[in-house]
């Protein structure tokens, strides 16, 4: 109101220069305002890095002390012993993982290329869509559903179980991931095979996939490193084994599911190897995938 | 004649090729389609001799085969909430730090150990939550919210460390990454301009950051109902820090125990046919109630970026 009135004041006499009428407390506690928010959003970056450096430390410091070459390859002793290690858990996740791995590499990958390739139409949508339900999909819910339609059926808990049950959680990230790398993809490579008579399939099969190849490796190994971590649905699939077992058909031991173990028993040697197991899944983990990641970017940007 | 037969022969091999991978495709419905019909057949027995009592009883004894879902119910809503309260603003917060303010070198640290959080198993936050969180709540941080705000039925009761004040804060930690990665896609995706013609107006910077985040609610909002799916159906860590007491309390340092601890802890000790229909009937509810909150995300993100962005790629 008022500086209107001081506008046309000013435009019937001469040309004044404007002057920011706005009280003093007004732009200071807009400018205050502005360093609290400016300032509020640092310390929410700083408060949430300072978890992770937490939980690294805490991982070296108590997991270190057992970190052996024992560790690596002795059975874990019998209850009340001290020392031995999860030779048996280290080698079972790895043929879990393996056996997740082999059933939903070619299925993953297959309908990635296909929603790369040919996903326009009404029936991709769906796949897409399902694929992303799959994703939601809690992984203890996907236990329990591989408790009825596998381990029921055989009669016990298998390793075959527990493969089963991590191919379901590789497949929707293998899935998007492998039809995001097929898609970068430039269409002039298609273009141009095309174009020399090459039948779609073959463009696709020997041009767009070998191009794509070194990506969808990646994103294979992420999806891999990721299902390598899952403890849930293992509880009751590959259940465990405190024994040396090789046998598909038999329960297996896991690292997840022997560190759930020996960090909730009440033995202080346990608790310690429990720490280990952790520091040891979380570089089988972690590190796989952030070397994946930056090769990712390097081909990327490349 | 012969060209003839090579182009036919060409497109009937196109036609198998698109069919084999249309058909590791149609694998993807196969797979939920088990998924739902097995824990939908696991509890029919339970849905048939409980009821709707389920959902609202909060009796669970096995021994007198009676079953009720409610303190469970209860604890993975109270237990995600907490996590949510605690990761919403500190997620927009940061999320805001790396698409707004924060320089080029930064932001890729951050970024970089947003992954790293977003890729440790969830049973590695569980034993830091139970050796290292727990040991801390118990001596320092429950005991001053007992001494300062135990007037607040929030914050009665006894420092046990674990409970679902621990669950809530292991969740929060664990939920952070979604939010961060995909408000700052959403932040990203908002155009400059609103925030040139904010600040050609006058604003500060914080009023310009206003002007985005208003633009981009609705992802934010996406992410924000994406990370709660995530905290819902979150096992291992929160098994390991909740207590696993089967009660209702409304003080957030007492003990509980969520929906996926229960069927965590009991589902292979579960003897008796109706008790391990029980358990698949929570995995039931638990699986419904993702389904709802992710659908919604998803939906909220997909228009918040016009389709641009995805959640699975966020993950």
């Amino acid at each position: 109101m008022t500086s209107h009135e001081g506008a046309t004041a000013a435009a019937g006499t001469a040309m004044t220069p404007w002057t920011d009428r706005t009280p003093a407390f007004v732009r200071a506690s807009r400018t205050v305002w502005n360093h609290v928010v400016i300032g509020s959003c640092y310390v929410a970056a700083a408060v949430v890095v300072l978890p992770l450096g937490l939980i690294l430390w805490h991982l070296l410091a108590h997991g270190l002390s057992g970190f052996s070459l024992d560790f690596f390859l002795s059975m874990p002793k019998p209850v009340g012993e001290a020392g031995g290690g999860m030779a048996n858990a280290i080698v079972g996740t790895l043929i879990i993982v393996g056996l997740g791995a082999v059933v939903a590499l070619p299925i993953g990958v297959a309908t990635g290329v296909y929603l790369a390739e040919y996903g326009r139409g009404r029936f991709a949508a769906m796949v897409r869509y399902t694929a992303d339900l799959l994703g939601g999909v809690p992984s203890i819910v996907v236990g329990v559903a591989v408790y009825g339609l596998v381990v029921m059926p055989m009669g016990r808990f298998s390793a075959i179980a527990g493969g089963i049950a991590l191919a379901i959680l590789m497949l929707p990230t293998l899935i998007r991931s492998t039809e995001e790398i097929v898609r970068l993809v430039p269409q002039s490579y298609r273009q141009g095979a095309l174009a020399l008579g090459a039948p779609r399939w073959r463009v696709t099969q020997q041009v767009v996939i070998p191009a794509a190849r070194s990506g969808i490796v990646t994103a294979a190994m992420l999806a891999v490193a990721r299902a390598a971590g899952e403890t849930a649905p293992l509880l009751f699939t590959a259940l465990g084994n405190r024994f040396w077992s090789l046998q598909l058909d038999q329960p297996m031991a896991t690292l997840p599911v022997f560190i759930f173990d020996y960090a909730r028993a009440p033995y202080d040697d346990w608790n310690r190897q429990a720490w280990t197991g952790a520091l040891v899944l979380v570089l089988l983990v972690t590190v796989i995938s952030a070397v994946l990641r930056i090769t990712v970017r390097r081909i990327q940007t490349r | 004649m012969n060209q003839e037969r090579v182009q036919h022969r060409g497109a009937s091999a196109d036609g198998v090729y698109k069919g084999l991978l249309a058909g590791a495709a149609a694998l993807v419905f196969v797979v939920v389609a088990l998924i739902v019909y097995e824990v939908a057949r696991g509890a029919e027995m339970s849905i048939r001799t409980i009821g709707w009592k389920f959902l609202t009883q909060t009796e669970w004894d096995p021994v007198a085969d009676q079953y009720g879902a409610l303190p469970y119910i209860y604890g993975t809503l109270v237990s995600s909430f907490l996590a949510l309260l605690m990761a919403v603003p500190l997620g927009i917060g940061s999320a805001v730090f790396l698409a707004e303010i924060a320089n080029r070198r930064i932001g890729s640290i951050v970024s970089f150990v947003m992954e790293l959080l977003a890729a440790i198993p969830s049973i590695v936050y569980g034993i830091w939550g139970f050796f290292v969180l727990a040991p801390w709540l118990r001596a320092f941080i429950e005991p001053w919210l007992i001494a300062n705000l135990g007037f607040l039925p929030l914050f009665r009761g006894f420092p046990f460390g674990i409970g679902m004040l621990n669950a809530g804060i292991i969740l929060a930690i664990m939920i952070i990454p979604t939010i961060v990665s995909i408000s700052r896609e959403v932040l990203l995706a908002t155009p400059a301009t609103l925030r040139e013609a904010s600040l050609a107006l006058g604003a500060t910077k914080a009023e310009s950051i206003g002007v985005a985040l208003d633009a981009a609610r609705p992802g934010i909002l996406g992410a924000i109902i994406l990370a709660l799916g995530r905290a819902l159906g979150e096992t291992m860590a929160v098994t390991m820090v909740i207590g696993n007491t089967n009660r209702i309390s409304l003080s957030l340092l007492d003990p509980g125990a969520t929906m996926s601890s229960i069927i965590a802890n009991e589902f292979t000790e579960a003897t008796g046919a109706l008790y391990l229909s029980a358990l698949i009937q929570i995995a039931l509810v638990l699986f419904a109630v993702t389904i709802v909150v992710n659908g919604l995300a998803r939906a909220l993100v997909h228009f918040a970026t016009g389709g641009r962005r995805d959640v699975a790629g966020a993950a």
